[in-house]
């Protein structure tokens, strides 16, 4: 018998599974459960973009592009920015097509950190930033955001966490999992601590097209901050594309070269069929964005609403498509709430705790799920509460 | 008031309290505002998309054409009331191009459709000719695709 363990990298295995799947096993094999667990879009892809896919196929286009993606991709790419966000990319120089966001995420971070050194991750937050910066042999350093701060990264919080081997900063507004966002002054006051510093970051804006209520600002935007950025995006949110993996990464230019080498090494060049349909969703897709936020944002205050009613302090969610609301007053701790909620009433939702420290107590909801299967969450919610 | 109207357009079985959720307003006002849409026919009624193809295997639905020689003072409109007064009609509507009203009618078969158009929409005064198309089959109607839909297995479960 091999010993495995003595011969697998002990870096991937220092990894932590996760500890969700049982649960959702759990929800497969029920009748008339309801996940408000899964992140992804209820939608479909809209159809014209699809048949763009289709249509590539049908033209035969089915080898690899360049490595960094079609220059089609790459020009529509750069004028989406500027046009939704007021962002000036180079598409020949500064952007690069990615399987997904995590893909950019994984190469800016292995493009950037050399062992030993630092990488500020906030959490709560998406689960994938401190496993690969573990991967990349760096070390990941969380910051607590908070409740009263409606889970925005302060600057004192920031400033605490910077040390001599601070070389990364995550920044992942809109976030996944509180619904948190970074306004405009959130964000200078970020950019006063790291003027000076040689310290980049990458900001995850894989949710900016779904805001309520303002825009998305880039720190990418904010005077100073445009050099040291690295702008992680993607069609997987904004255009419901999760299963095509389409992203992109956009940096000033020495730092994309070197995130293309990577690029280049591991992956080749992104899907065509789905870079075909990403240059669709770039010039005729904006409707579509419009048409999904809209439905997001009824779902959002009807979720939003009905917790409230029940007692549970939630704080507005203003982006993304989570809601985060405090469990502590049920006096059950975020793994029993889910675990109970799930096996007595069948509801599927994440406990805080999934997304790192600071979020015990709280419970991640979905809402791109129907109003329908909102409002019964709710209902089966109530139940629950009551019988507590 | 346009947002509440659709919203019920997709789903009239929002309730004014989810419809007040949703879009921020009062759950009074939200009822005032059903009330008086529904005084004054913007809402014009609510009822189930229901597939009968499901229920009934004979069922029928077919959309006639029909062409109309126009009354003199009272346009299309005097033609168009004698024909939606039958209970089979669904829908008329007024059309621009090679013909003038489209009727939309359900009948239990095709002898129940053939016998409306020849025993009352034909021999209605000003009825000049109609063509008769059976709907072979429903796919998608107000928005909605009757087909069961597939979904993906697999799906990731947590991201």
């Amino acid at each position: 018998m091999m010993d495995y363990s003595g011969i697998l990298s002990d870096r991937v295995q220092s990894l932590a599974p996760s500890g969700i799947r049982k649960f959702f096993d759990l929800l497969e094999s029920m009748k008339d459960g309801i996940s408000l667990g899964v992140g992804e879009p209820d939608f479909v892809t809209p159809w014209h973009i699809r048949d763009a896919g289709i249509y590539s196929l049908e033209k035969g286009f089915t080898k690899y592009t360049s490595n960094a993606g079609l220059g089609v991709l790459r020009a529509e790419i750069a004028g989406y920015l500027h046009r939704r966000f007021d962002l000036r990319y180079d598409p020949q120089k500064q952007i690069m097509v990615t399987v997904g966001g995590s893909e950019g995420i994984d190469s800016a971070i292995r493009a950037l950190l050399n062992p030993g050194e630092e990488a500020i991750i906030p959490v709560p937050s998406f689960v994938c930033y401190g496993p690969l910066v573990t991967m990349a042999g760096g070390v990941p350093v969380y910051v607590g955001t908070k409740r009263e701060n409606e889970f925005r990264l302060t600057a004192d919080e920031l400033r605490a966490a910077i040390t001599p081997k601070t070389k990364l900063l995550i920044l992942p507004y809109p976030n996944n999992p509180t619904g948190a966002i970074m306004e405009r002054k959130d964000l200078e006051a970020i950019a006063a601590v790291l003027e000076g510093t040689d310290i980049i970051v990458i900001s995850d804006e894989i949710y900016a097209e779904l805001t309520y209520g303002q825009r998305h600002v880039s720190i990418a935007n904010i005077p100073g901050m445009y050099e040291r950025t690295i702008l992680i995006n993607g069609f997987s949110k904004s255009h419901a594309m999760t299963g095509w993996r389409m992203g992109y990464a956009c940096a000033p230019q020495p730092i994309i070269k070197q995130m293309l080498k990577i690029h280049q090494y591991g992956i080749m060049s992104a899907p065509t069929t789905s870079q075909y349909a990403a240059i669709e969703a770039m010039r005729e897709g904006d409707a579509d964005i419009e048409l999904m936020r809209q439905e997001y944002d009824y779902r959002r205050k009807l979720l939003v609403d009905g917790l409230r009613k029940l007692g549970l302090d939630c704080f507005e969610p203003r982006g993304a498509f989570y809601v985060f609301p405090s469990i502590a007053s049920t006096g059950l701790n975020s793994d029993e709430f889910c675990e109970r909620f799930l096996l007595e009433e069948k509801v599927a939702v994440i406990p805080g705790t999934a997304f790192g420290a600071g979020g015990e107590g709280f419970v991640r909801m979905c809402y791109a799920s129907s109003a329908e299967n909102i409002s019964e969450a709710l209902k089966r919610l109530e139940v629950f509460i009551n019988r507590l | 008031m346009e947002d509440v109207l659709r919203l019920l357009e997709k789903d009239a079985r929002f309730t004014p309290q989810q419809l007040a959720a949703m879009t921020g307003k009062k759950a009074d006002d939200i009822e005032e505002t059903i009330k008086k849409c529904e005084a004054e026919n913007v809402i014009i009624g609510y009822t189930a998309l229901v597939d009968w193809d499901k229920v009934d295997p004979n069922a029928v639905t077919a959309l006639i054409e029909v062409k109309i020689a126009p009354q003199r003072g009272a346009g299309f409109d005097r033609i168009a009331e004698r024909i939606y007064q039958f209970e089979e009609v669904e829908s008329l509507y007024l059309m621009s191009g090679a013909f003038d009203l489209a009727v939309v009618i359900a009948g239990r078969s095709i002898r129940e459709i053939s016998e409306f158009v020849f025993g009352r929409l034909a021999p209605i005064d000003g009825v000049t000719s109609t063509a008769t198309h059976i709907i072979l089959k429903k796919y998608k109607d107000k928005h909605r695709v009757f087909a069961n839909q597939e979904e993906q297995q697999e799906r990731l479960l947590f991201t």
